[in-house]
């Protein structure tokens, strides 16, 4: 099979298992999940042939796996859609199908598959147990979640719409890869729809996310309008086209119509990848089931929001005011999100804050035009965030345990303050849990998180950005110190409740996941090591800066190694790391922590600030519209209308319908008929001679009529 | 030699003997014989044709043989009609063969 038909197969199982399940298997939790994981071992097997066969080819950037289809006609031309991996997609695809398969298998155990359904379980809840009976004695173990086949099929649509993403060679399928995520998340968030909380955060993301969707949208008009193509290559490829665009001053506010688009399709991605305004929804969005978390969160939908501006990059580096913009927007999140992370007690909602946080990181690097470190980032903290969310879930599910064990349900098994010494009873996941925040915190040398953080850092010093550089090693700061929080308070210490004494390590399904993921989220840094780094530097070929930095026309330049970003980073990780567990090693209740500071703890008061500014005032209007415009004016013009249309109805009726169509064409035609059958059966006698005595008579009478009138000659 | 007409009338007289009998036989063999005999009547007006047309075109007396022909297979096919449909209403009258009657 040629690479470019693998490309095109690559987002197809999940596609098909989604209807395979929802049509025909779910009925049957073991063959949903066998179709769904399959699935993904199949994606994930496509995703790395052909991973491993774009390594293998030189100059991949300027000569990448394209195939394409005609489409749809416009006019004398074809609209074009297809398949193309540069290695900035080969990349991608790379984590991507790495971190779904794993939540796949992960969701496998998260869910309890093999536990007996629950005793009072309905669908739209969370399961809630289920008694058993063993040696005489009844317990209450996790019991399985109702709509286990439902969840695989979701998952499965999800991750269909990420690889069309990612396999895309135009902004035309990725937007529509891009919808279908925004979809999936809110059927996903939502999932546990018997919840009033997740209903609420499933609409609320929905809208949130849509409102950048919007601009991206214009974005892509905007773009095909003036280029007439919405393909990657095309587009930047076209040296003479990309010069028109990045005139300087031809649309509002001064921007170039590169920088125009570029910022209309940004905001799509503030909206997908949480940047502040548009970041509410996220932290929501924890309402999910876990694996939904993880993959929102790492391996598909907000990494999309990042993919699509690394994407774009040579569009958006046209102009320097939407740099700016980008610049501004991304490290603005990165620090307001880890004050806000600082303050959460939920062991999920710490994680949500920090992937905003991190993701800002991303934006900011684009911002600033260090591409490559951009990238690296936005893969390293795939791996490393995929890893904490399902490390989180894994103690959710312990918790769980431990509050189905003593009945307490009154116990949040989210809230961190319950937790506590967990590092006994769930070593693998507190170990992977432990690589997974060190990752995050940018754990010098062995950890990935530090090598991408720490290239961002570097980029940002070596170009002069100081505002930048001092902002983000202050966000990177609070990381360290926020991670450290999480794990002092779940992991080290003494159980602080009876439920996390009795905690439990979860099954393989879950800690398998947990420990591959923990792999790449110490290797894949290696990959990336910068070339003149101290003594580790050229030890390994800065293998990924080559390799992706190719994707673009020029090449973009390493940073020069400079010491000032290396100890920044250094001791703003260690810093964080060793403060935060000073502290919260004597913390024992949320009382006793100085952090719940009312205005962190409250997000800013953003959700109240949008409440005033754009909920109320949107019902208020149509408080106020209801009566007057729609049921005085609206519906009183409809009233009008009702008694001239239904007169013209009962006139149209008893005249032309009844009289005419009904009484004289219908049954006019139905009794000429039967009277003329009624008159002509006599002479149907059945008599042989007599129908031939009627012939013979007939001819005779036509042919004297033939002869006497016509002249028609014997 | 004879003249011609009197072959015509000899064959219209035959025809309408033919004719009669069809028409008012009720025995479903003697309706038979009356076809014959109007096929015949046929035949012989086809022959007295060709003997005072055109000699040399022999398309009368071949017209007349497929008559034969098809004639021998006609009567076979109704002979046996006849003799089927004695067998079930033990009747050859026509009158009473009246199945096809509404």
């Amino acid at each position: 099979m040629t690479t470019e038909t693998l490309i095109w197969l690559i987002p197809l199982p999940p596609a098909l298992a989604f209807f395979l399940i929802v049509l025909f298997t779910n009925k049957s939790k073991a063959l949903s999940h066998s179709v769904g994981v399959g699935a993904a071992i199949l994606s994930w097997l496509a995703s790395m042939v052909v991973f491993f066969r774009a390594l293998g080819v030189e100059h991949l950037g300027e000569h990448p796996y394209v195939s394409s289809v005609n489409w749809l006609p416009t006019g004398d031309t074809w609209f074009k859609i297809g398949v193309a991996i540069d290695p900035l997609g080969a990349a991608v695809l790379f984590f991507v199908s790495i971190t779904i398969f794993m939540i796949f298998l992960y969701s496998v155990g998260y869910h309890n598959f093999g536990q007996p359904a629950g005793d009072h379980d309905r669908k739209g809840l969370p399961p809630h147990g289920a008694t058993v009976e063993e040696h005489g004695h009844k317990h209450v173990v996790p019991s399985v979640e109702p709509m286990y086949s439902r969840f695989f099929a979701f998952l499965g649509l999800f991750a269909f719409g990420m690889y069309t993403l990612v396999v895309s060679d135009n902004l035309l399928t990725m937007f529509v890869g891009w919808e279908i995520m925004g979809l999936c998340s809110y059927l996903l968030i939502g999932f546990w729809y018997g919840k009033p909380s997740a209903r609420a955060a499933a609409i609320k993301a929905f809208m949130t996310t849509r409102i950048g969707d919007v601009f991206m949208l214009l974005g892509i008009g905007l773009l095909y309008s003036l280029t007439g193509t919405l393909n990657f290559r095309e587009i930047f490829g076209n040296e003479e086209l990309m010069h028109t665009l990045a005139t300087p001053g031809t649309t509002l506010f001064g921007l170039s119509l590169a920088g125009l688009i570029a910022l209309l399709l940004f905001i799509g991605t503030v909206g997908k990848s949480a940047q502040w305004p548009l970041h509410v929804w996220l932290p929501d969005a924890m309402e999910g089931p876990t694996p939904v978390s993880a993959m929102i969160h790492a391996a598909t939908m907000v990494s999309a929001g990042v993919y699509a501006v690394i994407r774009m990059f040579p569009l958006l580096s046209l102009d320097h005011n939407t740099m700016t913009v980008v610049a501004f927007i991304g490290t603005f999140t990165a620090i307001f999100a880890a004050t806000i992370a600082v303050a959460q007690n939920d062991i999920k909602r710490v994680l949500a804050y920090s992937t905003i946080s991190q993701l800002g990181f991303m934006i900011a690097a684009l911002g600033i035009g260090a591409y490559v470190a951009a990238a690296f980032h936005l893969i390293t903290h795939a791996f490393f965030k995929a890893l904490l969310f399902l490390g989180s879930g894994s103690v959710i599910h312990g918790m769980e345990h431990g509050v189905l064990h003593t009945g307490n349900h009154s116990v949040d098994p989210q809230d961190m303050f319950n937790m506590g010494g967990l590092r006994k009873k769930m070593p693998i996941t507190f170990w992977t849990f432990v690589i997974g925040g060190f990752a995050l915190s940018g754990f010098p040398l062995i950890t990935a998180g530090f090598w991408s953080k720490d290239e961002i850092l570097a980029d940002a010093w070596a170009h002069g950005h100081l505002t930048v550089f001092i902002t983000l090693a202050l966000a990177a700061f609070m990381t360290a110190f926020y991670t450290m929080r999480q794990i002092t308070l779940t992991f080290l210490g003494e159980p602080r409740t009876k439920e996390a004494e009795h905690a439990q390590e979860t099954p393989w399904t879950m800690t398998v996941p947990l420990m591959v993921l923990s792999v790449f989220a110490i290797g894949y840094g290696w990959v990336g090591i910068p070339e003149h780094f101290p003594v580790l530097g050229g030890i390994l070929p800065n293998w990924f800066h080559d390799f992706v930095g190719h994707t673009l026309h020029e090449v973009p330049e390493a940073p020069e190694f400079s010491w000032v970003p290396l100890l920044t980073s250094l001791g703003v990780a260690l810093g964080g790391l060793f403060l935060g567990w000073l502290y919260y090693r004597n913390v024992n209740s949320a009382k006793e922590d100085f952090f719940q500071i009312p205005v962190l703890k409250n997000k800013w008061y953003h959700d109240e600030a949008y409440q005033k500014v754009f909920i109320q005032p949107v019902i208020w209007l149509s408080e106020v519209f209801t009566p007057g415009m729609d049921k005085g004016l609206i519906d009183g013009i409809l009233h009008i209308f009702d008694p001239i249309t239904s007169g013209i109805g009962a006139w149209i009726r008893k005249w032309p319908d009844l009289w005419l169509i009904n009484e004289k064409i219908g049954d006019g035609l139905a009794d000429i008929t039967q009277e003329a059958g009624r008159t002509l059966r006599p002479i149907q006698t059945g008599r042989i001679q007599q129908y031939m005595l009627f012939s013979l008579v007939i001819l005779v009478i036509v042919g004297a009529i033939l002869y006497f009138t016509l002249g028609v000659g014997l | 030699m004879i003249p011609l007409s009197w072959y015509l009338i000899f064959a219209a007289g035959l025809f309408s003997l033919g004719l009669f009998g069809v028409l008012a036989r009720r025995n479903a063999v003697a309706i038979l014989l009356g076809v014959e005999l109007m096929l015949n009547a046929v035949n012989i007006n086809l022959a007295a044709f060709w003997r005072y047309g055109n000699i040399t075109n022999m398309a009368g007396q071949v017209f007349a043989i497929i008559v034969f022909a098809v004639a021998a297979a006609e009567v076979a096919v109704g002979l046996a009609l006849v003799i089927s449909v004695y067998r079930r209403h033990n009747t050859v009258t026509a009158d009473e063969i009246d199945m096809l009657k509404w």
